[in-house]
């Protein structure tokens, strides 16, 4: 076994290697950039190497500097995470010359599958399943129509240089074919300059499931059941599950053997992904194969009790794979929630900064019988940068079943602190609460067709909405009564806090009694029902844990005037608790529209323009970064305050302004 | 006897009515409340005892001998907030416009000489037209002894204005005395002269909005402290200050009981301040991080955002804090900043209050418009209010304190009790640039020499090594054990004494 492997990646994926190779006894070496110094994998590994500037391109992916680093350190092997050089055939290449061990599988199989044509065609070969289609280039209507034909409608038209859907047309007739085929010629043409055309089946209600592979260097290969990831936006994953709830055991057979099949032609070994589409009909055809670890392969760890990790370094180093196909069952179920620094409230536009909280939940089994888990590469304090990949963390739940995984995932998510900037924690709360995602029903279209108009938090139902209120009177008690306990009061003549409350959130009111004894409150509202709330919160607790009527819920609680601000389950309320007399009086406030933000970009103080961010006619999003000023030597980033268009820009860089001076103008 | 017992009820119910129901009405329609609702709010349920509820004027011109309200447009009396007594008065628009008379003055000054004797806080709610003006001189005269009070009781009991309405002409003073001033968006106002007297003398045309509302007093002028959307909001956070605030200087300030752990450990401050010198964070997130259950109010927010003043508690004791904000000029000193913070650190040192002093200062904001403006006075209106606090005071310094902005922000040598300094402390006459430009003018041309020699500056100062050798600095300690740090060295201040010799009055450069 080796004695030191070096990690070329950061981020999560640095640490959960390196938890895996502290505990196979194997040293291990980190590298980082600039921006990296303080990041956690360093803190993590036994040894760490600087390789260069922030940008990916400057450091991360520079084959020669991490190729300085092995040698400086002496690493026997190198596993390369995911992304930056996991699938760069060059890189194996370079360490194969150099006689260190490629935790990861022979270049040549790279190579093979970083093709897509090249790799669909070996895909044929090995009888796995493909995309019905044409493959060569197509040369006029006719013979687009009378090749949709063959396949079978619908079929989709795609520009060979395509992508982002450019040049992209679904047909589901001969007429559609023969336009289609037309269009995407000419948009093709304009857009990349490469007019060629091909066409292929187009795969209806289709799901992304994906097939996990573990291949020896001595011809063993098992496939460890699948995943699904069709809760994605635009293509990156979201949530993702394992098994998926929509194979029947045949099926999943039948997918695992070709994607055996498929790993064998290839000579594959290490562990490898098999990316499927699978239609309404539960066809299924090959898309394409990973050669690397993937983000989400915590889910299948957690049902089949496989460290993946491990097992690449086991089979890199020579050893036989420790199981049999037989040996390798479903046990469970587990959900993957990615959590993305991207604001959902504002498109999911990144956000950067200073993670000024971050407490993720507990690790380990739960009380509800369930397993947490967390693949972070971040910590209370840390940055998230520019720079790289805006992942937080990977929240991974295990439950007995899929309603158990997906409880245990609503209550991680609710226990899950993090503050200073946006993050899409309430869009994966919103998704375990979606009827649609917990009966399974889910295409990849799930996102774009469910949430069309973007995010904009959650309503809560009626049952958890009252949960809520009587968890913020019981809570706004205990403050209250506090409260009363300050120094100073005249004598026999302290405050009483009352029973009688009215709590309003999420524009309903409910009038409700308090009355508390030791072991908690009793909450009981106009219509007779009761609610038993039991708390160890006390005031200042950001995260309030409670049991109400047997059952629990967690509040994210925060401050504001004459109430809480609580988030649960996706829904950010603003809770107020008021005496019957002063909610009475706060009624006859009058209801102010929020202001109207000027549709100036105003210098905020005298200084120098350092940057302009954005151009002429753009569209930007709220909390957008537009201009960059510099006063007293420091660098201040102006955001925009609402979704706009930017009409007119005032200032150029190295401008000097006045405090009020107009930097830009928007629509 | 019943028939006298009704009586009273009949009388106080007629009282309770004030301008009567269509003045109520409109009164709420313009989205206030009515003086009697304000007091509701903020006294604790059923504690408000009235003073004075049958007083009436005794004007007999202008057919006012017609016109009698019991009140005459002003409820005053006692009451507790939280169990804790104040004095409160809250002017009643619906009657005769709130306008002040003779007696309403009055109604006021018993008030205010009973809070002065008993020690407790004043509440003023402002919502008046202004003098009654069918009183002339007297009315006058009645805001005068107003005003004679708010300066008797200034630094004896506290005392907190809510403007809530029109408040124009004399009647300014009275709040502008007193020391807090809070706002409500939208429905109240503050000039000592009206638009349409400004538009006859100076031509300028502007809304009474623009001229003296809740934006420009505590973006521009910084006369209000700070802002709220409604008069139910204004109400709530006032208690939420008085909770703050001792009664008055004849005790300390409150206690009470905290839920959060004095020996808190923060390991996210060790990485607050960014390796890049020039890159700003926020120091609210320390203020929030140091203080009992992250609770701060916060004391003219939106005015000088460069420096930050307001209120925490530490193991349930409240302590003002001053701390040089990073994130708005790079947390320089400058004119409005010196004076914010001065006026607030004499607050405190007024009202026994400990002050926490956080400091990332690199000097006075340069420029003619701070030359002109007297920037020298209004900083030495700070360094004069630290240096003449007699209260507990510990400092921290987390990054640069640079020149004379070192000295002015509670420096050791102005007395402070507690000097801390994070080891990313850079304590200096000026940056490591600026200085080697100075020093090594000669070798400028040479950018290797300079850049060694400024090499050489920042390994030299840009630590506070040398400040804890002369013992300017008492310790150096780490950014996460703040919280205990603090809370351990105001613990063991508890009995501080300490007392100025004895003058008149001090001539703080005003």
């Amino acid at each position: 076994m080796f004695k030191k492997i070096l990690i070329a990646n950061r981020g999560e994926i640095a640490c959960r290697v390196i938890k895996t190779a502290r505990k196979m006894g194997i040293k291990t070496v980190a590298v980082y950039s600039d921006a990296d110094a303080q990041a956690l994998h360093v803190q993590m590994a036994d040894e760490a190497v600087h390789i260069g500037p922030p940008p990916a391109n400057q450091s991360y992916i520079v084959i020669d500097k991490i190729m300085d680093a092995i040698r400086q350190t002496g690493a026997e092997a190198v596993h390369p995470g995911y992304g930056f050089l996991s699938e760069n055939m060059k890189f194996a290449e370079a360490l194969e010359k150099e006689g260190v061990v490629f935790i990861g599988p022979p270049s040549p199989s790279i190579e093979a599958m970083g093709d897509k044509i090249t790799s669909k065609k070996i895909a044929q070969e090995a009888k796995v399943s493909t995309v019905p289609g044409y493959m060569g280039l197509i040369e006029d209507a006719d013979e687009a129509v009378k090749i949709s034909n063959e396949i079978g409608y619908p079929v989709m038209i795609k520009a060979s240089a395509g992508g982002g859907g450019k040049g992209m047309r679904i047909a589901w007739n001969d007429e559609e074919a023969r336009e289609g085929f037309q269009s995407s010629k000419n948009e093709a043409a304009n857009s990349f300059g490469d007019d060629r055309i091909f066409i292929e089946k187009f795969v209806t209600q289709p799901r992304h499931i994906e097939i996990q592979v573990l291949a020896d260097k001595h011809g063993n290969a098992v496939y460890l059941h699948e995943r699904e990831c069709s809760i994605q936006r635009r293509n990156q994953k979201v949530i993702e599950e394992a098994p998926s709830p929509f194979l029947d055991p045949e099926t999943r057979k039948a997918m695992g053997e070709q994607a055996v099949a498929l790993a064998k032609a290839v000579g594959y070994s290490s562990a490898g992904t098999v990316e499927f589409i699978v239609d309404g009909q539960k066809n299924f055809y090959f898309l394409e194969m990973n050669t690397r670890l993937q983000v989400e392969h915590p889910v299948t760890e957690l049902i089949t009790g496989v460290d993946l990790v491990e097992q690449m370094i086991r089979v890199a180093a020579g050893e036989k794979l420790p199981f049999a196909q037989s040996d390798l069952k479903i046990n469970g179920w587990a959900m993957e929630s990615r959590l993305y620094a991207e604001d959902p409230y504002r498109n999911f536009l990144p956000s950067i900064g200073r993670l000024t909280k971050y407490r993720p939940p507990v690790e380990g089994q739960t009380k509800g019988g369930g397993i947490v888990r967390n693949d972070t590469g971040v910590y209370e304090g840390g940055e998230i940068s520019m720079y790289y990949d805006p992942m937080i963390a990977k929240l991974c739940t295990w439950g007995e079943d899929r309603a158990h995984a997906i409880e245990e995932m609503r209550l991680a998510l609710d226990t899950f602190e993090v503050e200073g900037i946006g993050h899409n924690l309430p869009f994966c709360s919103a998704v375990m609460d979606h009827p649609k995602f917990c009966s399974g029903d889910m295409t990849t279209a799930f996102i774009a067709e469910e949430y069309p108009e973007g995010f904009e938090g959650v309503t809560l139902g009626e049952y958890t909405l009252k949960r809520v209120a009587a968890a913020a009177a019981a809570m706004n008690r205990v403050a209250e009564i506090r409260r009363t306990r300050i120094s100073g009061t005249l004598g026999n003549h302290e405050r009483h806090v009352g029973e009688d409350w009215v709590v309003s959130l999420q524009d309903e009111e409910f009038r409700v009694q308090v009355s508390a004894d030791k072991s908690g409150s009793t909450v009981r509202f106009e219509d007779g029902t009761e609610l038993r709330v039991e708390s160890d919160w006390t005031p200042g607790q950001s995260l309030a844990t409670l049991d109400v009527s047997g059952e629990p819920l967690v509040l994210k609680v925060g401050k504001i005037p004459m109430g809480f601000r609580l988030r649960v389950r996706g829904a950010d309320l603003k809770v107020n608790v008021r005496t019957p007399r002063a909610h009475e009086l706060a009624l006859l406030m009058p209801i102010k529209l929020p202001p109207d933000t000027s549709k100036f970009l105003l210098c905020p103080m005298p200084g120098l323009v350092v940057k302009i961010s954005v151009e002429e006619g753009q569209e930007v999003q709220e909390g957008q970064a537009l201009a960059t000023v510099e006063a007293m030597k420091m660098e201040n980033i102006l955001r925009a305050e609402k979704k706009g268009v930017v009409k007119k820009i005032n200032a150029a860089a190295g401008a000097s302004l006045k405090v009020d001076d107009i930097i830009m103008e928007f629509e | 006897m019943r028939d006298i017992l009704q009586e009273l009820e009949t009388r106080r119910a007629k009282a309770r009515l004030g301008g009567g129901e269509r003045r109520i009405e409109s009164q709420h329609k313009k989205g206030k409340l009515t003086a009697r609702e304000r007091i509701e709010l903020l006294l604790d349920e059923g504690s408000f005892e009235e003073f004075d509820m049958f007083k009436s004027h005794r004007c007999t011109d202008f057919g006012m001998e017609e016109e009698h309200i019991p009140g005459d447009g002003v409820i005053t009396g006692w009451g507790t907030v939280n169990g804790r007594m104040v004095y409160v008065f809250s002017q009643d628009f619906t009657v005769f416009g709130g306008s002040l008379s003779e007696t309403h003055a009055e109604k006021i000054c018993k008030i205010m000489d009973m809070a002065m004797q008993n020690g407790a806080p004043v509440i003023g709610m402002n919502d008046s037209g202004g003098a009654r003006i069918q009183e002339g001189v007297a009315s006058l005269a009645g805001y005068a002894e107003v005003f004679q009070r708010n300066i008797m009781a200034s630094g004896v009991v506290p005392q907190i204005s809510l403007i809530m309405g029109p408040c124009a002409g004399g009647a300014v003073y009275s709040p502008a005395m007193t020391d807090f001033i809070f706002m409500v968006k939208d429905t109240s106002y503050m000039f000592v002269t009206g638009p349409d007297v400004v538009k006859t003398v100076t031509n300028e045309v502007v809304t009474a909005e623009e001229l003296g509302g809740a934006s420009t007093h505590t973006k521009k002028s910084s006369v209000a402290d700070g802002a709220y959307e409604n008069d139910v909001e204004a109400i709530f956070e006032t208690r939420r200050l008085i909770d703050f605030l001792p009664l008055s200087n004849r005790e300390k300030a409150p206690v009470r009981p905290f839920f959060d752990d004095v020996n808190r450990i923060e390991d996210s401050l060790d990485t607050l301040v960014p390796a890049n010198p020039n890159m700003p964070y926020d120091m609210k997130e320390l203020i929030a991080k140091i203080a009992d259950e992250g609770d701060f109010f916060e004391i003219q927010k939106d005015y000088a955002g460069n420096i930050i003043t307001g209120f925490l508690r530490i193991e349930g004791q409240t302590v003002g804090v001053v701390a040089n904000q990073p994130m708005v000029l790079a947390g320089c000193l400058d004119i409005d900043s010196s004076r914010k913070a001065a006026r607030f650190v004499r607050f405190c040192d007024a009202f026994e209050i400990p002050i926490l002093t956080l400091v990332d200062v690199p000097g006075f904001l340069p420029g003619t418009s701070q030359e002109y403006g007297g920037v020298i006075k209004h900083g030495a209106k700070l360094l004069f209010a630290y240096g003449e606090a007699t209260v507990p005071k510990v400092t921290v310094i987390t990054r640069k304190a640079y020149g004379g902005a070192y000295d002015v922000m509670a420096s050791k040598h102005l007395r402070g009790d507690f000097n801390y300094a994070w080891p990313s402390a850079e304590i200096a006459v000026m940056g490591a640039k600026g200085a080697v430009e100075i020093l090594y003018r000669s070798e400028l041309g040479d950018a290797d020499k300079i850049a060694a020699r400024t090499k050489n500056y920042e390994d030299r100062f840009a630590n506070p090594f040398v400040a804890a050798e002369k013992g300017f600095i008492d310790e150096v300690i780490q950014p996460r054990s703040t919280r205990r740090r603090v809370a351990r060295a105001f613990a063991s201040l508890r009995s501080k004494k300490l007392s100025n010799p004895w003058k008149k009055h001090d001539n703080i450069p005003l």
